[in-house]
């Protein structure tokens, strides 16, 4: 392996560098911040394009993995996937930026070039084969998404928010640190290959049940599974709307990449330890995550709660540990990617700066009463948004879901499909009452929304791949179950 | 390729739904005559079925398969039989009728209430049809957001409370029966199709997890005792065409639902839960009745006698014998038929009084003796007055209860005088008694509510007197069923 080889392989994470590095400079010399945007975009989408020239798609369509820098970094079908579903999600949530910025008048290129290394270092989480590449990604990620928490930087919400995260996120960062070490004082290497040729011949000790179990707290962190979700309501209703949306999808899906590389392949020797202990975390997730929705104000705060909830569901997929589950809980975060930002996209259309500072005018769940007759195609579009939350059909939502419960049912898991099932039904109460606010009472004040280009071209694309994937879903179940070879 | 009657009957009114959406709010006479022609399409295209569909034959017919999702196996895949095809005609039927009956009394987000109607229509209308669970599922979950909204919406003012009663209860059950279809897939060789997975034999104990499973879905959606209480809050706050959905079709979905998939899937357990099962219809049949004399609500009191009516549909069903099978589906078109048009009728009255209290009316025969007797004849048919299609279908089933079990035969026979107790009384503390001063001047029934109900009252008469043109379409199917539960 020749060094420009290994240059060839990290040709999309070479780019994204060039470009975030770009943006960063551009923002000294472009006055107009939309071009900044536009640079942005037109990154992401080259990206992409680098993204699809670098699959080896050889053996008949069967994707073999190229490895570089002497297995610190692998390029696979299923970091390709990952990468893909980083970009779409940093895609639309430039495009529901531009406007929410310039109203909070925080419009600053820094922004975007924070988005791409985001993205940079998510895709680093995807591809890493090496602990140490992991940690590595993870920070990057980590760190320019605490930045983006607090860009709203004269509102005090976003700084408590920035500061929370930042220091809850050291504190999990500490524990992945710790877990690494322990892995390596067992087997003597970082690699994850390596890692799980050596733990195959070595019984289970309990050094490496403190080792997984610093692991696993470490990425329920990073996907928000109660008991580790307490960071992220506060958070989420600090950030700014579109860095939550972003938030609530991008490094949450890299947390689950990181969890399928790490748990199926490195511990993969454990499978029956820590398909325990993340049953515990994903009952435990749904059930909380589900419940305390229910009360939320501030539409803001019930998404996430929604969002620990969904993470409950996507492990199901993980716990199955078959390829078909692997399959399905990607499968099922693409789908919540378009629908979580699509929820998002209405409520950033909604909202809009408050003149006296504090909560966005918009956010408060009260806010949607009457929508539906003062802003018909909005209302219409959300409700879209909540029944596929809820997982009913035709909508993707349901189809997410069937995947995943199928998946877990055939791996032998029906208690933990039944507690699913009876949760998506609890969510139903408090994804509906938007629905009933918005349609069912009439409005109190007559709030007109004015969205821009952008944000209308990311509510149709979020809109029509939810209801193309509800009623067609064959291409993106053989999109996941293509890119399912770890 | 033949032409596709199915796909055509589901897809109509969803085309009507689409072109609706484009239409500018404000053009309410071209919206509503939109949906009219629609319906009535749909209805048209639904007559082949009644037509050209062969009666000696128990397998299914106008079907139509495609490849769907390929990765798990799921086709598009319709077709009828003797079971469903009447419950598709009379969907299609009662779609017309529910755009007419809303005519003048929806005037709020009339769009959208006609959209919602459609898709409605559709959704029903493919639950009957699909031979494939994943569709089946798609629709019966599809189903649950247009008539969330119907009720939410344009209903009473207890209205929202009834919506989300509604859905979370149906919402409960319904999940239940998909793990239990996830749980079949699998024991079944990874398919979904219903066919194939009748023609299998699983092991007691299966059956038993499963049919519970499923029967929790099921019974909600009848609804059977204890599980009822969603539906008098629903039925009572629904506006006149959600009431008359929700009797005429919705809950009819749930003891298809044991025709469909209990009895041929599962058939040992069937036979095991039988008594559970005929148990809870009996006191369905004299617990609704005894409620429904103490309603003061004209549309409560409906709502409680179609726990009560329901009840004899589940009876004859869990009777498992040709005379109760045949009783039970007939009486689920009977009772679609009946309290779809006491619904309506209901609806007319609303349309002029604003109240739906009994002790608003009195003497309305003498204000209003059109309405009065159209009334009376509903009212007959629903106690079961020979010559009217009640007394065949309870009859039927009464027969088939005797067979099968005689103390619940005997039970559900002092429903009938229940039954006639509370119909009675009822039209006769609203039509006769003295004329309350409240009632004076109202205007009898127009040309629009006549031809509404008018198609109602031919049924009423042709089933009560030649039932033989619907027994027919049943005999052979469910024989079949009948072999099929004792293979």
């Amino acid at each position: 392996m020749d060094f420009s080889n290994d240059l060839r392989i990290i040709k999309p994470e070479l780019w994204l560098t060039g470009f975030a590095i770009i943006t960063l400079l551009a923002e000294l010399i472009l006055k107009k911040k939309e071009l900044i945007a536009l640079l942005t975009l037109i990154a992401i989408g080259v990206t992409g394009y680098i993204i699809t020239t670098t699959v080896p798609f050889t053996n008949g369509g069967v994707n073999t993995p190229n490895i570089a820098f002497s297995g610190m970094y692998i390029s696979d079908s299923y970091s390709i996937f990952f990468k893909f579903l980083f970009l779409a999600s940093a895609l639309l949530t430039v495009l529901l930026s531009i406007r929410y910025l310039s109203n909070e008048k925080v419009h600053y290129g820094e922004y975007y070039s924070l988005i791409l290394f985001s993205v940079l270092g998510m895709s680093f989480m995807a591809s890493a084969y090496d602990l140490i590449l992991l940690y590595l990604g993870t920070e990057l990620m980590a760190l320019s998404v605490y930045v983006l928490t607090g860009f709203k930087r004269y509102n005090t919400r976003s700084n408590e928010a920035a500061l929370k995260y930042f220091l809850l996120g050291a504190f999990s960062s500490a524990l992945l640190l710790y877990g690494i070490s322990f892995i390596y004082l067992l087997t003597g290497t970082t690699n994850i290959k390596e890692i799980a040729l050596k733990l195959r011949f070595q019984p289970s000790e309990p050094v490496l049940m403190i080792a997984l179990l610093f692991l696993a707290s470490a990425f329920a962190f990073k996907i928000a599974a109660v008991p580790f979700h307490m960071w992220s309501p506060d958070v989420y209703e600090g950030a700014p709307t579109p860095i939550t949306a972003f938030m609530s999808v991008g490094p949450k899906a890299a947390g689950f990449s990181v969890i399928g590389r790490v748990f199926i392949i490195a511990l993969g020797a454990i499978a029956v330890d820590w398909k325990v202990l993340l049953s515990i975390l994903s009952v435990l997730t749904m059930i909380v995550g589900n419940v305390l929705a229910i009360s939320q104000t501030n539409i803001k705060r019930m998404l996430a709660y929604s969002s620990i909830a969904h993470s409950g569901y996507a492990l199901l997929g993980i716990i199955a540990g078959t390829p078909e589950g692997i399959a399905s809980t990607m499968n099922y975060l693409l789908i919540y990617t378009f629908m979580n930002i699509g929820a998002f996209a209405i409520v950033i259309i909604m909202s809009r700066a408050n003149p006296e500072g504090g909560i966005s005018i918009g956010e408060q769940i009260s806010d949607y009463e009457g929508l539906s007759k003062t802003e018909p195609l909005w209302a219409a579009l959300m409700l879209i948004f909540m029944f596929s939350l809820t997982g009913i059909p035709p909508t993707a939502g349901f189809v997410g879901k069937f995947y995943l419960f199928m998946s877990v049912i055939n791996a032998g898991y029906t208690g933990l499909a039944i507690v699913a099932v009876i949760m998506s039904a609890v969510s139903a109460y408090f994804y509906l009452r938007i629905v009933m606010l918005m349609y069912m009472k009439e409005p109190l004040k007559a709030l007109t929304v004015s969205p821009n280009l952008s944000e209308a071209i990311a509510t149709t694309i979020s809109t029509g791949l939810v209801l193309i994937m509800g009623v067609a879903p064959y291409y993106f179940i053989e999109f996941a179950r293509a890119a399912m070879s770890l | 390729m033949a032409y596709p009657v199915l796909t055509t009957v589901i897809f109509l009114p969803v085309i009507g739904a689409l072109l609706l959406l484009v239409i500018k709010r404000e053009r309410e006479n071209l919206i509503k005559w939109l949906s009219l022609t629609f319906t009535v399409l749909t209805f048209l295209a639904s007559l082949p079925l009644f037509f050209r569909f062969d009666k000696n034959s128990s397998s299914m017919q106008f079907v139509e398969v495609f490849e769907w999702i390929p990765a798990w196996n799921i086709k598009y895949y319709l077709g009828v039989d003797g079971i469903s095809v009447l419950f598709i005609l009379l969907s299609a039927l009662l779609g017309p009728l529910c755009v007419l009956i809303s005519w003048n009394s929806i005037k709020d987000k009339m769009k959208e209430f006609y959209i919602a109607l459609l898709l409605i229509e559709a959704a029903m209308i493919g639950v009957f049809c699909a031979l494939d669970f994943f569709l089946f599922y798609i629709f019966w979950e599809a189903m649950l957001i247009p008539m969330y909204l119907i009720i939410g919406v344009w209903g009473g003012p207890r209205r929202i409370y009834s919506a989300i009663k509604f859905f979370l209860y149906t919402l409960v059950g319904s999940v239940l029966m998909l793990v239990g279809i996830i749980i079949l897939y699998f024991k079944g060789g990874n398919t979904f199709d219903i066919l194939a997975l009748m023609s299998m034999k699983f092991p007691y104990k299966l059956q038993l997890i499963l049919f519970w499973a499923f029967f929790a879905a099921f019974a909600v959606k009848v609804p059977m005792w204890p599980l009822h209480t969603w539906l008098p809050d629903a039925h009572t706050e629904a506006p006149t065409a959600g009431s008359v959905i929700l009797a005429g079709i919705l809950i009819k979905m749930g003891a298809y639902g044991f025709l469909r998939f209990s009895i041929p899937l599962f058939p040992e357990a069937t036979k095991a839960m039988a008594p559970v099962a005929l148990a809870l219809s009996v006191i369905a049949i004299i617990y609704g009745g005894l409620i429904c004399l103490v309603q003061s609500d004209l549309k409560r009191l409906i709502a409680y006698s179609s726990v009560s009516h329901m009840g004899f549909v589940t009876l004859g069903i869990f009777a498992l014998n040709q005379q109760g099978l045949e009783g039970g589906i007939l009486q689920m078109i009977n009772h679609g038929i009946v309290t779809g048009a006491l619904f309506l009728l209901v609806g007319v009255i609303y349309d002029r009084s604003h109240s739906r209290e009994i002790s608003h009316y009195g003497g309305l025969a003498t204000v209003l003796p059109v309405y009065a007797g159209f009334f009376m004849v509903f009212t007959l048919a629903s106690i079961g007055l020979p010559g009217l299609n009640g007394f065949i279908g309870e009859f039927l089933i009464i027969l088939g209860g005797f067979k099968s079990s005689m103390l619940a035969g005997a039970l559900a026979a002092t429903g009938i005088i229940i039954g006639a107790a509370y119909m009675l009384w009822l039209y006769q503390r609203v039509f006769f008694q003295e004329v309350n001063p409240k009632v004076k001047g109202y205007k009898d029934m127009d040309i629009r509510e006549i031809i509404t109900l008018f198609p109602l009252v031919v049924l009423v008469f042709w089933i009560g007197v030649y039932p033989d043109t619907f027994l027919g379409f049943m005999h052979e199917s469910v024989k079949e069923l009948i072999t099929k539960l004792n293979r």
